[in-house]
């Protein structure tokens, strides 16, 4: 792997992985499989990229895309709490429904946002190279959403939203709806995914209704991989573990890509595959280890 | 202080599964008592203390405190009124959570909830003042996660967090009966100390006779979900397993379960 491919496996890992910071918050802490974030990646990536191509600014274009994607997390959770749907289903249902909306807002599959301005066109004053500026921004922004993450789990909300996870009776019989707190939790989950996807968006330069296929898959992979590697002591070492494990993630994806054998050479449809077999290998290594260790 | 008048709770309404679990059910709780409910399995003692928690939702009949009509209350707003222990010593307090975040959350009980420091510092002192009663040294152990302590000192932490804000109506549902015999009775004198010295006003259920017949001023016999005896005060001391026993075959047309008998002698520890 050149460093060329290294830096930029870096920079998905950081973009991916405020994508996975809001897996991690309805998985694990909420309780709650969401698959909402198919829908809501891409969603977040439409918003933005009509709102540039409009000629608005791209940070509104990220604000505008985060909230949007807090609204889609919430219609999940209100189908779940109000409408009593099994939280999988009502997720499964609003992700198709983004997948229409998604359409609706681009007017077309996809908007190009080739030479677009993002928000690393003001940075690129500094004369950075990109591909060593755009990791190094990427980086502070998912660093700053952890930070955020971290810092709100450990309020009296946090604190009574990891209790609404974890034991829903003694929560409730202690004053908190249960059903607010499942609503903002999963609103705020798929506003950092959508935040996610705006980055992406802006970075990649274009907007596709299919580019949150797998989104559910790879953040779970970047939570369980990190879980395993970094361990889960506490709140703030695992967001920060979930972090690492987008990273790895990207970088084992790229290595994998970069394999040859002869003339046989992976591609990039063998991702879900290499992902599969990521996830089984993460899942399974605690056990392996304590195999061997006996 | 607490008014229930004539609450009806089925369950599968309706279908040929109906329960009818409370049936017309009256009774006025006083500021103060300690009210200890006996009865069969079945006899709606747990159902009763669902109601009044609003985990249940009554199907007719009313539900006052102090005045207030709480009968359509969520459970959620209700507990700000009341204090919980559960029977499973799981239920009560979260095993991820650290002592000191569990306590933290017992002492919003039904306050807002919002983006200050979850844990405040200076409320540790608090929670090592309210743990030192339990003499089991948790008062040190602030920063353990639940999840390593076992099913006493859990159902012990949860007694101190339902009444850690003092509760207008503390209910307990059979708090002692997942526990050994030994934790079971440490577990029954601190309900006594925490009830009598704070002077709350409490309901526990529970399936042995001496344990209600020795706590509290009060104490209630349900049976197919009504209440078959209300004894108070004088009439309650003078109450004895065996005229409990003979009200349960005259009134309860026999039907004792074999828990309510293994339950009649004496346990060792009380």
């Amino acid at each position: 792997m050149t460093l060329y491919a290294f830096l930029g496996a870096l920079e998905q890992g950081f973009l991916y992985g405020i994508m996975a910071l809001g897996v991690y918050l309805t998985f694990r802490i909420l309780d709650f499989p969401d698959l909402t974030v198919d829908g809501s990646l891409p969603l977040g990536a439409s918003v933005c990229a009509v709102t540039v191509t409009s000629g608005h600014s791209p940070y509104l274009a990220l604000t505008l895309a985060t909230l949007a994607g807090f609204l889609a997390g919430a219609a999940t959770a209100i189908l779940n709490t109000k409408l009593k749907i099994l939280h999988l289903l009502a997720s499964i249902l609003t992700m198709i429904s983004l997948y229409s909306i998604n359409i609706r807002i681009m007017d077309g599959p996809n908007v190009a946002l080739l030479g677009a301005p993002s928000i690393l066109t003001d940075l690129e004053k500094t004369g950075l190279p990109l591909h060593v500026l755009s990791p190094l921004c990427f980086f502070v922004v998912a660093t700053s959403v952890m930070a955020v993450l971290i810092w709100f789990l450990h309020t009296e909300f946090g604190q009574a939203m990891l209790a609404t996870g974890d034991n829903r009776h003694m929560i409730t019989a202690l004053g908190v709806n249960t059903d607010n707190v499942i609503i903002i939790g999963v609103g705020l989950s798929n506003a950092l995914v959508a935040c996610s996807g705006a980055l992406i968006a802006q970075n990649q330069g274009a907007a596709d209704v299919n580019m949150g296929v797998g989104t559910i898959v790879a953040g779970l992979a970047s939570v369980i991989l990190g879980e395993t590697i970094c361990g889960a002591p506490t709140i703030a070492r695992t967001c920060a573990a979930v972090l690492a494990g987008s990273l790895v993630y990207r970088i084992a994806i790229a290595l994998a890509l970069s394999f040859k054998l002869g003339d046989f050479a992976l591609t990039p449809s063998d991702l879900n595959l290499i992902t599969a077999f990521l996830v089984i290998l993460a899942l399974t290594s605690p056990m392996l280890k304590r195999r061997l260790a006996r | 202080m607490i008014c229930v008048q004539n609450i009806n709770k089925y369950f599968h309404r309706g279908s040929v599964n109906e329960v009818h679990g409370i049936r017309d059910l009256s009774i006025d709780i006083e500021q103060g008592d300690f009210i200890t409910i006996i009865g069969s399995n079945g006899a709606g003692k747990s159902t009763f203390l669902s109601c009044l928690a609003g985990t249940h939702a009554v199907n007719s009949g009313t539900i006052g405190v102090h005045g207030t009509d709480v009968t359509h209350w969520p459970e959620y707003k209700r507990a700000r009124l009341i204090g919980r222990v559960f029977q499973d010593p799981l239920k009560g307090t979260c095993a991820n959570g650290t002592i000191a975040q569990n306590m933290a959350l017992a002492l919003k009980r039904g306050k807002p909830r919002g983006l200050g420091r979850g844990v405040k510092v200076t409320d540790l002192d608090l929670f090592r003042r309210r743990l030192q009663v339990l003499g089991l040294g948790l008062e040190s152990r602030l920063r353990d996660r639940v999840g390593l302590l076992s099913g006493g000192q859990r159902q012990a932490l949860t007694m101190v967090m339902a009444t850690l804000v003092r509760p207008d109506l503390l209910l307990l549902d059979e708090h002692t009966a997942a526990l050994d015999p030994k934790t079971a009775a440490q577990m029954l004198e601190l309900t006594r100390t925490i009830v009598t010295d704070n002077g709350l006003t409490t309901l526990m259920v529970t399936h042995n006779m001496h344990q209600a017949l020795n706590l509290g001023n009060r104490l209630i016999m349900m049976h197919q979900g009504r209440i078959i005896l209300d004894a108070r005060a004088d009439e309650k001391s003078s109450l004895t397993v065996e005229a409990l026993l003979h009200k349960f075959h005259t009134q309860g047309e026999g039907d004792i379960s074999d828990r309510m008998l293994l339950n009649t002698s004496r346990p060792m520890h009380a």
